[in-house]
């Protein structure tokens, strides 16, 4: 599903965060990606949804190159990228709005896909979400959550393959952040996803990610990755295995600093 | 502010006219009735259309301005490069009062609606620029990218999140400027034409002395500016809901 293929990148400033770097995710996959602030995990995401392209090497996603923001990948962010002017319908229509913008071009959009009956396609996940009732109103009037499952309506209405989320509960709170933690897993397994979500929380990879890949102090040049296959699994949260997971995970990232 | 706070405070401002009025007891400042009187008889006619003729110029420089303005700032909000390159001229040329090209303005474009206009049209022009183009440029790289990731392009992000970001600078330049537009209006109609309130106001009240007309006038242009005003509030509540919600 994804490859890395001696991945190298080096902001304009000059710091180099990865150089050379191989990596592989297959498809249905759930990863977390995970170290201390400045490592490169941001970065990491942005070049995998094309919004920041390799120094050098390359990145396939699919089976194609990836040269531009590919239109299968949906992304999900902390600050959840909602247009503040818009209500939550048109906010979580938007990427279909975009894509009847420009038709199946196969670039900004799938070249087997013309949207229609919008409606239909949106408001299935607003109802799924819990935000239907919520529909007419605009971000400013909504909590942390409410904006996420926006966010992530517009994402799925899409109906992607490919999930790649930024921290995307660090500004929630804990409640707020377990439910929709176990959404994300719901989703995952409903829709046969694959996700990747970039996190600074041990323990959030823990849950979240089957495979975390742990990054250090850039440069990256190999990819550390570390096993977690019950990850996902009915109360894992509440199992000993989790802990043990979390405290091992922490190990590897001190020794990682 | 509700309406009757606006009303209350009409009658308030009718009152203390009204007792200057009295103190002064000349001429040249009549009571607000007699301007009232005066007000509704020459509406409908000779004052009718000076103020049409003053309001086209007013109308016509707001289009202009946005139709210019819009696009030109919102191009250099996405481009650094070319703001770097071009605010320099900005910078230099956004705090020269406009009102002293009214005779360069008349001398270039001689007589008729255009110099009008383009005087307008140059205090509106760069005050919507620079208000679009720092609403543009402010808009959160996060969300840019977010809507880039659903695969929107240069067009895609003009049409879904410049352009809706753009409207409130918009309207916000036009409330505040559109005080300055009106007074500079006045300057402008006083040369080189018959017509306009400028002109009105100005015959009335130091060519013929009829001071109850020429506050007509006065009326007339005041009334032009708060019409303005109030449809721009009126418009900003329509098209940009989101600004008003709690």
């Amino acid at each position: 599903m994804i490859e890395f293929r001696s991945v190298s990148f080096k902001y304009e400033q000059g710091q180099e965060v990865f150089a050379g770097f191989d990596w592989q995710v297959e498809a249905g996959e759930a990863w977390a990606i995970l170290g201390p602030s400045g490592c490169g995990k941001t970065t990491l995401l942005y070049l995998l949804a094309g919004l920041r392209s390799p120094t050098d090497g390359e990145i396939w996603v699919g089976g194609e190159r990836l040269i531009r923001p590919r239109p299968r990948t949906g992304l999900i962010l902390q600050t959840y990228g909602l247009l503040p002017w818009a209500t939550v319908h048109e906010n979580a229509s938007l990427g279909l709005h975009v894509r009847g913008f420009y038709g199946p071009d196969g670039k900004h959009a799938p070249a087997d896909e013309v949207v229609e009956h919008i409606h239909e396609r949106v408001d299935p996940w607003l109802e799924r979400l819990g935000l239907q009732a919520l529909a007419e109103q605009y971000p400013a009037q909504l909590s942390g959550g409410q904006r996420q499952r926006t966010a992530i309506a517009r994402t799925l209405a899409l109906n992607p393959d490919l999930l790649l989320m930024d921290e995307p509960f660090a500004s929630l709170d804990a409640p707020t952040r377990e439910s929709l933690q176990d959404l994300t897993l719901r989703l995952r397994t409903e829709r046969r996803l694959t996700t990747i979500i970039v996190t600074h929380a041990i323990e959030e990879a823990a849950l979240l990610g089957r495979k975390v890949l742990v990054l250090g102090t850039p440069p990256n040049r190999s990819p550390q990755v570390f096993d977690n296959p019950q990850a996902g699994e009915g109360n894992f949260r509440e199992q000993k295995t989790y802990l043990e997971v979390v405290s091992r995970l922490r190990r590897t990232l001190e020794g990682t600093a | 502010m509700r309406r009757g706070q606006i009303l209350f405070a009409a009658v308030a401002i009718g009152v203390v006219w009204q007792l200057l009025a009295w103190i002064v007891r000349a001429p040249i400042l009549p009571g607000p009735l007699t301007v009232l009187q005066s007000f509704a008889l020459e509406i409908g006619g000779e004052l009718g259309g000076h103020f049409l003729a003053s309001l086209w110029r007013v109308v016509a420089s707001m289009a202009l301005s946005i139709a210019l303005a819009v696009p030109a700032g919102l191009v250099l909000g996405q481009s650094a490069r070319l703001n770097r390159l071009l605010s320099p001229v900005i910078y230099l040329l956004y705090p020269v009062p406009k009102v002293v090209l009214v005779p360069v303005v008349l001398l270039l474009l001689g007589i008729g609606d255009l110099p009008k206009i383009v005087i307008i049209f140059l205090i509106l022009f760069f005050q919507i620029l620079v208000l679009v183009r720092d609403q543009a440029a402010g808009l959160r790289p996060e969300l840019i990218q977010s809507v880039r990731s659903l695969g929107a392009g240069r067009r895609a992000l003009f049409r879904f999140v410049y352009l809706p970001a753009s409207l409130p600078a918009i309207l916000t330049a036009l409330r505040q400027s559109v005080g300055t537009a009106v007074a500079v209006l006045y300057v402008a109609e006083l040369f080189a034409t018959r017509l306009g309130l400028g002109y009105y106001i100005f015959l009335q009240g130091s060519t013929l002395f009829n001071y109850p007309k020429m506050y007509a006038g006065v009326l007339a242009m005041s009334l032009l500016g708060l019409g303005i005003y109030f449809t721009i509030d009126g418009l900003e509540r329509r098209i940009t809901p989101w600004q008003f919600v709690s």
